[in-house]
């Protein structure tokens, strides 16, 4: 993929990072409106896409670091476990902070949501963190086509047909 | 939760949205069975998926309600139902993951295939 | 907190944790990776022995998600449940049984198997996610949560299926299967919305007491038996199952095969529990009864022309389907003939029996057949039947295992594929004597099928370009070993199995009201 014009990528400039900070928006108000972890998640993870298609492959590829996605994804899943693991003595996704606990509500309005919007944000990691690499790796295979590479590195099943 | 059930609205409004699932399900069930492009076979699930998924919404409406929670709701009484949103949302997420999958595997074939027609990928038979 | 009350939990749970974990663990270098596999598939079979444990003695657990009691199924006075619940009976707990076993085995077989390839961290993560699939598919007391779980052991299979990306064939397969699958899903969605539309309730028990017989029941159950018989592979439906079974790495197909059983149980839990309204009738088990006997004839008829080992295996898997279907459809023309309160005519529960012994046998011998299929493949490079021969030699051990295995699909009278293949004929005589006669057949075809197939790898003199070939190493054949010792255990105390898993799985599939009770209390 090339990158477009010079006008498209200060755009790009100027407005990608307000969609990192409107997705983090709807990830923490995902538990009294609408929207929450896959939502926000997914309007965050457009940054990448936004990136790709401004800047263009090479650039893209020097920037990413799959890593970190990995990792995000992992610190989203392993705490939407443990959350779902804190109503333990009563059942599995309790929501014991919001009501064994004994918490009061913030305002007369909007109760105490326990971990439900814990589970937002944690959610709202996993998603972030999967769906970037989703496009991470869709972009790598559509390259692999480009330039008519081999699966780099990996340890296929053809070598072993006889 | 009993009172907030009433009847879904049997006025023309009401089921004009149900014709348009059943149109949008027949298209879609179309696309899947008559194209033989393997992108146009993607948009036809897609449209699928996203055809029951407006139905499941339907499936809560009730006639004037509000949202379901209940300290925003104001003074409404009726609330359409939060379950079919749920279903909703969850099917959302398993239809954006099958359709990354597809799209990938798409790729993958075009790869090796060199053509994205259907007629041409059979190396499976018998 | 008695840690026993959260079982249905645990058994969820730990596979799913095993799927998140394992990124990590596999940072850890290769005897982490496989110590920490082997470990929470362990943990996973233990859950699922306890909860049979628990089950067999003809109890229902119920364990309700987020709820503030783990049996708090009616919350605040509520007349149908509202929470995702989690119920299992003795018919549930039997499919457990089999997911929970063949799935540690083709984990344990997997480990050599798949040691020559890369992509190790995603294998483990999709075969454990599949697992936490099936296991929710006989777990789960709600329609929705069903469909779910089906989703999740459906999207990892896509990805286990076209796990060799190399392989044109194998992406080809796991397209057809996905395409085929997402609008089978889609289709079993609107039927669960059209239920949930009508009767404002998604739990399985609640739906139960409610239903009534009407149109939009009927039609409903009819885009809801399709779609569960095509993912259990019956007839007009099967065309992914040979590609994908084929084409799938061998212990994944070793639990591809349970899963298709666990659809088998939504179906069957559909027609016996959901719609005893609108099968009353009887149309629905004649429906069920062609469905198996076009599956086994025709399963067969083209299984006997193929040549490549696993393709026929997966065509044979067919028509040994289609024998359940045929018993769990003459059970329910019984269960029609008598009435409604749960005493049917013998010949019901004798079909039921023989339908539930042969879900538990076909799982075990299926996979292992598999297995074998693999461990063929692994040694010699070829799943090409006439490229193999005189493999006994230098393959013993192997060649062993098949041999029990074939001879237990093929129904060969000590074993136990013919103590269930038996009872099917029995049951099935009562209805029509053309059924029995169409079940003999394809079982004295799928024995000169399975012959030919021991005759042509195992048998004659030895190819020259196979002379180099070797046992496969211990870790495969301890994973065989496994399916082998429950075939063998199976054949030897078929009556114990009877009296104490079978038997009360029958009862409690017949028990609508104690289903029904377990979640709306005293009815």
């Amino acid at each position: 993929m090339r990158p477009l014009s010079v006008i498209v990528t200060s755009v790009c400039d100027l407005f990608a990072w307000f969609m990192i900070v409107f997705g983090a928006y709807v990830i923490n108000n995902g538990h009294n409106t609408p929207g929450g972890g896959f939502q926000g998640g997914a309007i965050v993870a457009t940054f990448l896409s936004f990136m790709l298609v401004a800047y263009g492959g090479k650039r893209f590829r020097a920037w990413v670091r799959e890593g970190v996605y990995g990792f995000l994804e992992f610190l989203g899943l392993m705490a939407f476990f443990i959350f779902g693991c804190l109503g333990f003595p009563n059942s599995f996704f309790y929501n014991s902070p919001a009501i064994s606990w004994g918490q009061k509500p913030l305002s007369e309005w909007i109760p105490y949501c326990g971990t439900i919007s814990l589970m937002n944000v944690a959610v709202g990691f996993e998603v972030i963190g999967a769906l970037s690499l989703v496009i991470v790796y869709m972009y790598g295979s559509i390259q692999m086509i480009d330039t008519g590479a081999g699966m780099g590195g990996e340890r296929g099943h053809d070598r072993y047909d006889r | 939760m009993t009172d907030t059930i009433v009847d879904t609205p049997s006025d023309f409004a009401g089921n004009a949205a149900y014709v348009l699932v059943a149109f949008l399900v027949i298209m879609a069930l179309y696309s899947i069975l008559t194209q033989k492009n393997l992108i146009k076979i993607c948009i036809g699930i897609a449209v699928l998926g996203s055809s029951v998924n407006f139905f499941l919404v339907l499936l809560g409406y009730r006639q004037g309600g509000g949202i379901p929670v209940y300290y925003l709701a104001g003074a409404k009484k009726t609330m359409v139902l939060p379950t079919p949103q749920c279903l909703t949302l969850t099917a959302i997420v398993i239809a954006l993951a099958t359709t990354a999958l597809m799209l990938s595997l798409v790729i993958l074939i075009h790869k090796h295939y060199g053509t994205l027609n259907v007629d041409e990928i059979r190396r499976l038979r018998g | 907190m008695n840690w026993h009350d959260h079982l249905p939990a645990f058994l969820v749970m730990i596979p799913l944790l095993g799927a998140f974990l394992t990124p990590f663990a596999a940072s850890f270098g290769k005897t982490a990776r496989n110590a920490f596999f082997m470990l929470f598939m362990a943990l996973t079979l233990v859950v699922g022995m306890l909860l049979c444990t628990a089950t067999f003695d003809g109890g229902v657990l119920v364990y309700v998600m987020g709820g503030e009691n783990f049996s708090l199924t009616l919350p605040s006075g509520m007349s149908y449940p509202v929470r995702i619940l989690f119920e299992i009976d003795a018919f549930g707990s039997l499919l457990i049984f089999c997911i929970s076993f063949a799935a540690f085995a083709g984990a344990l077989f997997s480990i050599q198997y798949m040691d020559r390839f890369s992509g190790w961290k995603r294998f483990m993560s999709l075969y454990f996610l599949m697992t936490t699939g099936a296991l929710g598919m006989s777990a789960t007391g709600d329609l929705f949560n069903f469909f779910v779980f089906v989703e999740i052991s459906s999207i990892a299979s896509f990805g286990l299926v076209a796990f060799w990306r190399d392989k044109p064939e194998s992406l080809e397969a796991s397209f057809k299967y996905m395409l085929i699958s997402q609008v089978a899903a889609m289709l079993l969605l609107i039927a669960i919305g059209s239920l949930y539309g009508k009767y404002n309730a998604l739990n399985m028990g609640a739906l139960s007491s409610m239903l009534r017989s009407g149109t939009l029941e009927r039609v409903s159950l009819a885009l809801i038996l399709s779609v569960l018989a095509f993912k259990c592979g019956a007839f007009p439906m099967h065309t992914w199952m040979p590609d994908a079974y084929a084409e799938a790495p061998s212990g994944v197909t070793c639990l591809l095969v349970t899963v298709s059983q666990a659809s088998f149980y939504g179906l069957i839990r559909v027609c016996y529990t959901i719609f005893p309204a609108v099968t009353q009738g009887g149309t629905v088990g004649w429906i069920l009864i062609a469905l198996g006997c076009m599956s086994m004839f025709f399963g067969v008829m083209m299984a006997v022309v193929q040549h490549e080992i696993k393709r026929l295996m997966g065509y044979h898997s067919i028509s040994q389907v289609g024998y359940m279907l045929l018993a769990m459809g003459v059970g329910l023309l019984a269960l029609s003939d008598g009435n409604s309160n749960g005493t049917v005519a013998a010949y019901g529960l004798t079909a039921m029996k023989g339908g539930l012994f042969h879900v538990v046998n076909y799982s075990f011998y299926k996979g292992l057949l598999f297995l074998c299929a693999g461990a063929l493949y692994y040694a010699t490079g070829t799943r090409d039947l006439d490229k193999m021969g005189g493999l006994a030699r230098s393959m013993p051990w192997t060649a062993g295992m098949f041999a029990v295995a074939a001879a237990a699909i093929s129904g060969l009278p000590p074993f136990n594929g013919f103590v269930s293949k038996w009872m099917i004929y029995e049951s099935s005589f009562a209805v029509h004597p053309l059924l029995p006669a169409v079940a003999m057949i394809t079982s004295v075809l799928t024995l000169a099928s399975f012959a030919k197939v021991f005759q042509a790898a195992f048998l004659g003199p030895s190819k020259a370009k196979l002379v180099a070939v070797r046992e496969v190493p211990y870790g495969m054949l301890a994973g065989m070993a496994i399916l082998t010792v429950m075939t063998l255990l199976l054949t030897l105390f078929p009556g114990w199995f009877m009296d104490n898993f079978f038997e009360n799985a029958a009862r409690a599939l017949l028990d609508r009201q104690g289903y029904i009770r377990a979640v709306l209390g005293g009815m």
